[in-house]
């Protein structure tokens, strides 16, 4: 196994830098990453199911099967992520084998491991991981991680969670900003982090890693929210494949994530979409896959 | 003087940072209306050549840019923004602007893990910190003639000018050295 080089880390996370202003898309089949790369994705998630029926079937649910990630790998010239379960570094390590563009250490698997993540520095790929708040974000990033994403509520079709994480972070960012210098260690001490982190949340006003919007976002108006909030690209799950038209739905997501303060603009592709997924609320949720991994 | 960044998708914002340390001015360009104003050069940056060739062109800018990119604006092209300048694509028929006599293959050095950092020679400046994400190269340049190499590595084409365009397979904007920024900003005021 690879140590992760600082060169490594860096083209890491610059691989994040590109996909900014862009739409990472959830695709279970061949034919739909190309649904996805041709409605304008910038990457898209190669999952055998996507979160909401995830939510629907129930069970223990694992990694995909490496030979349809292979299939999409195949059918796509955009980068191709995959998930792993948070803390099953052999799940991880069979997503290196085949070359993924990025992992997905993701909450809407079931965990593998209810203490540890995985040791992200070990690996040569890059990782992208959820976070709710500044400590969850720090921690993953302390852990290799090289981009960041709300986790929102996946497979649910509800935006509430996703601004909820994004606004936190802000908040909790803007109070760093804010701080005294000597006041860093004891809130290095608060987040569970180290004080480099802290200090460098302090001096440039952000993550040290691309930090994209996830869960829930099913409309053009919902990616557009998450982009004023200060999200910078969004993933969009079940909310492209579980609605009426989802190639429509798609391309008008991506266009309202690049034009994301032009309202006259958003309106019109918010026209005549079809069916949005159905979506369930917050409170009618049994698992929150939020609480997984902190 | 007034720099211009297509700002649809990628990394656009690491240029602009660049040019705000050097003292210029920058508009972004999201849509058709932006290309009303005036500016002195151009910035392609990186990205998805894909997503930023689908968005230029339903937001109707391929034709404006291409028009002022023959007229002479200055245009530097990184990683997607060569793709989209180049006149041929050896595995993805669908040109964008077409305007930079080149021939160049995507996603050349193969997904991420083949992602690499070096240091090489750029033509008129040194050695130059070079990192190439998901990157292409140039396979060839269609006219020899027209086209200047500016940088290769290990006997690949990675930087080519044709008169008022350049295009360059790493990103400039990511590393420290701000050369290459500061040859096109020459390029832009007529140097």
């Amino acid at each position: 196994m690879n140590q992760m080089s600082e060169e490594r880390y860096a083209l890491n996370k610059q691989l994040a830098q590109m996909l900014k202003g862009g739409v990472i898309m959830d695709v279970t089949t061949p034919e739909q990453a190309k649904i996805a790369e041709a409605a304008g994705a910038c990457a898209v998630m190669a999952l055998e199911r996507i979160p909401a029926d995830i939510r629907a079937v129930g069970g223990v649910s694992r990694m995909s099967d490496p030979k349809m990630i292979k299939d999409i790998q195949e059918a796509v010239s955009i980068p191709v992520m995959a998930k792993c379960r948070i803390g099953h570094f052999v799940e991880a390590q069979i997503l290196e084998a085949i070359e993924i563009d990025y992992i997905d250490e993701s909450e809407v698997l079931s965990p593998a491991d209810d203490v540890y993540h995985i040791d992200k520095r070990q690996f040569k790929v890059p990782f992208v991981c959820g976070a709710k708040d500044l400590g969850e974000a720090l921690r993953r990033i302390n852990e290799g991680a090289s981009m960041i994403r709300t986790k929102g509520e996946p497979g649910t079709g509800d935006v509430v969670q996703a601004v909820r994480h994004m606004r936190k972070m802000n908040s909790e960012i803007a109070k760093i900003i804010a701080m005294r210098q000597d006041e860093l260690f004891e809130e290095a001490k608060q987040l569970a982090v180290p004080y480099e982190l802290v200090a460098y949340v302090h001096e440039n006003g952000r993550l040290p890693v691309v930090n994209f919007a996830a869960g829930g976002v099913a409309t053009p108006a919902d990616a557009a929210l998450m982009m004023q909030l200060g999200a910078e690209g969004v993933f969009v799950g079940s909310g492209i494949f579980k609605s009426g038209n989802p190639a429509k739905r798609a391309a008008a997501i991506v266009k309202a994530v690049t034009n994301y303060k032009d309202s006259k603009l958003i309106a019109e592709l918010s026209e005549d979409l079809g069916e949005a997924m159905v979506g369930i609320n917050e409170q009618e949720i049994e698992l929150l896959m939020a609480e997984r991994g902190k | 003087m007034n720099i211009a960044v297509l700002a649809i998708q990628g990394a656009f914002a690491e240029h602009i940072d660049k040019l705000k340390k050097l003292g210029v001015d920058c508009i972004e360009l999201r849509q058709a209306a932006d290309l009303e104003q005036d500016f002195d050069g151009l910035i392609l940056p990186g990205g998805e050549s894909t997503v930023q060739r689908k968005l230029l062109r339903e937001l109707n800018m391929v034709e404006p840019l291409r028009e002022q990119i023959g007229q002479g604006l200055p245009v530097l092209g990184t990683c997607a923004g060569l793709i989209l300048l180049a006149q041929e694509i050896s595995n993805d028929g669908d040109v964008c602007f077409g305007t930079l006599p080149v021939c160049v293959q995507r996603n050349a050095y193969g997904r991420q893990l083949g992602s690499f950092h070096t240091e090489e020679e750029f033509a008129g400046i040194g050695r130059v910190p070079m990192s190439f994400i998901r990157a292409p190269y140039i396979e060839s340049v269609v006219n020899r003639n027209q086209t200047e190499i500016l940088a290769t590595v290990e006997d690949r084409i990675v930087a080519a000018r044709s008169g008022n365009q350049i295009g360059i397979a790493f990103h400039p904007e990511l590393d420290e050295d701000d050369r290459i920024h500061e040859m096109f900003l020459g390029m832009c005021r007529g140097v």
